[in-house]
């Protein structure tokens, strides 16, 4: 689906929903009260304004107090490499973006993502990844590196990595994967409307983080949750 | 990959009361040992993953001459290696058997 | 960057940060004989994945998590091994810091300290990386929410790049020595993808004064600028303790101001020496042969501190 698409399923009556230079921002009625919308257009690199400028928008919305939910939109490209991005800071920005919308999420404003393009590495943990529960539409890919770059970086022929790539979901790009690791909460129906499907993953998602759980159950991170509450119990002297 | 394993017999217990110790770091041209006091007084193990194929007897004779100078009994020794050569291997093992003779 | 020799000494005092080990510097690091490692070398949890790669593995994962005290104040300590696969997360080395950062909920120590060496995320198992380092930040903003500080220390040999760059970002405090770089991506990564001309990774004194610790601290992208020595790093965690910002909306609308205004004061710099003349540095080009007493000076001489919102 395209940006308009998903904006016109999403709020049947009219939106004020915006882009500029990629960046996506705005709001529309959603049940008896108001969806905030942030994100990312267009296979764009984020990059030190960006993250910015959304941060500023997660922040208002938390100002302004209530329990507005806020929707982030993503088909971005990884974050923008460049060296002045990295001079002023990049980390800064990608962290803080993904820090307003944590606290976001645990003062009442339910944090939903919805990755319908492409997404990668540090753009995808400042946006998509630090929501609460995160969908996507079919034909959405979000990765961490193609597996060009994976087969330069590890020195193994390209031809080798997607041979392996059939059999194993843990460093391969894509959707399934992505869903598989339980990053990935639920892909939606394109078909039916939007907006009830958003309202029933917020309803129907705890706050805690329960991604390590998906991650056993669907088979693509096998040992996470079972490491993570090992040290817990270590931890707490059992 | 490649999994190596030699069990010798020894003259002695190793000194010591340390029930564990590791040295080292799993890098290009280095190794981790880790070191465990849980086996008959008379018995050293050591277990070995490498990286590098095809050197089984370098570290059969590396293990023998670490064995015969330390009489290392008791001792679990199991080696994650990432392609160290033989004197850093001997240096990692002796270091490991002086951490486990520390009362 | 100048680096110490290589120090032999089991002396933390002058024992190099940069050159020990993970498990060197927690030694060093917490008061002596305090650490208790969770999930020890012993219990051989190692990466499932690995092998599938032809490559070898490491009974810690590359991550050594427990407890200990620092100057008797009990804390949680995470420490990567930067020299195993470049310190770089998968899915037992991210587990295992999801699992110390969930147990701080519970146990609630004074303090929980990662000491960061990471190139970011091991793509030999990319996405439970990626997703670790998600779990990790979400975990830190609940640990920082429960008012337990959580402290990052910089100055490893891999840096801190990638995912560890955005986790860095979320900690309440930093620490940085000279060898401390970071940033999201990596010099390498930018010039494969914009070519040399944009960033020439073989410059090293360009790294050093793009992502370096003396730029960061100068930024106010890290709270500390450090001697190279366990002693230092020691010293440093213990102050910063008692000054960790809250996680609240008043520290983040404040981190959102300085970001904003270093857009508005910086955004048209090339390089870091123009951004120091701005902050009003005399000699912007001594800056990178400072010692950390007259880069200290320097500091306290600025008309403004570095904002520390974060």
């Amino acid at each position: 689906m395209t940006l308009a698409e998903i904006l016109t399923s999403l709020f049947p009556d009219g939106h004020e929903v915006r882009v500029a230079d990629g960046l996506i921002s705005g709001h529309g009625p959603f049940g008896d009260g108001t969806l905030a919308v942030i994100g990312v257009d267009g296979n764009t690199p984020l990059g030190i304004e960006g993250a910015c400028a959304l941060a500023g928008h997660v922040l208002a919305v938390v100002r302004a107090g209530g329990d507005t939910p806020i929707l982030v939109l993503v088909d971005s490209d990884s974050q923008r490499m460049s060296r002045r991005d990295e001079l002023l800071g990049l980390n800064e920005y990608l962290a803080h973006l993904a820090k307003v919308l944590l606290l976001a999420d645990a003062g009442g404003h339910p944090t939903v993502g919805l990755v319908y393009g492409h997404t990668a590495a540090g753009a995808f943990i400042a946006t998509a990844l630090a929501t609460r529960v995160l969908a996507a539409l079919p034909g959405a890919h979000p990765s961490v590196m193609d597996l060009p770059s994976v087969a330069r970086v590890t020195k193994l022929p390209l031809e080798t990595l997607q041979e392996m790539a059939k059999s194993t979901s843990v460093f391969a790009p894509g959707l399934d994967n992505m869903v598989q690791a339980g990053a990935v909460h639920a892909v939606l129906d394109p078909a039916q409307p939007l907006a009830p499907q958003i309202a029933r993953l917020i309803a129907e998602t705890p706050p805690g983080d329960g991604r390590d759980v998906l991650g056993r159950d669907r088979g693509g991170r096998q040992q996470a949750h079972a490491v993570a509450a090992r040290v817990m119990r270590e931890a707490a002297g059992h | 990959m490649e999994k190596l394993s030699f069990r010798h017999k020894t003259t002695r217990p190793l000194a010591g009361t340390q029930a564990q110790a590791i040295t080292g770091v799993v890098a290009s041209g280095n190794l981790e040992v880790l070191l465990e006091r849980n086996l008959a007084a008379d018995t050293c193990v050591v277990e070995i993953d490498t990286a590098i194929n095809g050197y089984g007897d370098v570290w059969e004779a590396v293990v023998a001459d670490f064995v015969a100078r330390r009489q290392p009994g008791g001792l679990r020794i199991t080696i994650n290696d990432g392609g160290a050569r033989p004197d850093t291997v001997a240096l990692r093992l002796l270091q490991g058997a002086r951490l486990m003779e520390a009362v | 960057m100048d680096l110490k020799p290589v120090s032999l000494s089991a002396d933390p005092q002058v024992q190099s940060w940069y050159e020990a080990s993970a498990r060197a510097r927690l030694a060093g690091l917490l008061d002596a004989g305090s650490f208790a490692e969770f999930i020890g070398p012993e219990q051989r949890v190692m990466s499932p994945h690995l092998p599938l790669f032809d490559l070898p593995r490491a009974f810690d994962d590359g991550m050594v998590v427990g407890r200990g005290a620092l100057d008797g104040r009990p804390i949680l300590a995470a420490a990567q091994e930067g020299r195993f696969m470049g310190g770089a997360f998968g899915e037992i080395h991210g587990a295992k810091l999801v699992g110390l950062l969930r147990a701080a909920l519970a146990e609630t120590p004074a303090a929980v300290l990662i000491l960061f060496d990471t190139g970011g995320v091991r793509l030999q198992e990319a996405n439970a990386g990626e997703t670790a380092i998600a779990e990790i930040m979400r975990a830190i903003a609940q640990v920082r929410a429960a008012g337990i500080p959580v402290i990052g220390l910089i100055g490893g040999r891999a840096g801190c790049y990638g995912g560890g760059g955005l986790i860095a970002g979320t900690c309440a405090r930093l620490v940085v020595s000279e060898g401390g770089r970071i940033s999201v991506s990596g010099p390498e990564v930018i010039e494969t993808n914009r070519g040399a001309e944009e960033f020439d990774s073989r410059d090293r004194a360009l790294v050093w004064r793009t992502m370096g610790g003396k730029h960061r601290r100068l930024l106010g992208g890290a709270d500390a600028f450090v001697d190279d020595t366990i002693a230092a790093f020691r010293a440093a965690a213990l102050a910063q303790i008692d000054r960790a910002p809250a996680f609240d909306l008043a520290t983040l609308e404040a981190e959102q101001a300085r970001l904003e205004a270093r857009l508005d004061r910086f955004g048209d710099t090339r390089d870091a020496t123009e951004i120091w003349g701005r902050l009003g540095i005399n000699d912007p080009a001594a800056v990178p042969g400072l010692t950390t007493r007259d880069f200290d000076a320097v500091l306290a001489g600025l008309p403004e501190a570095p904002h520390d919102a974060r």
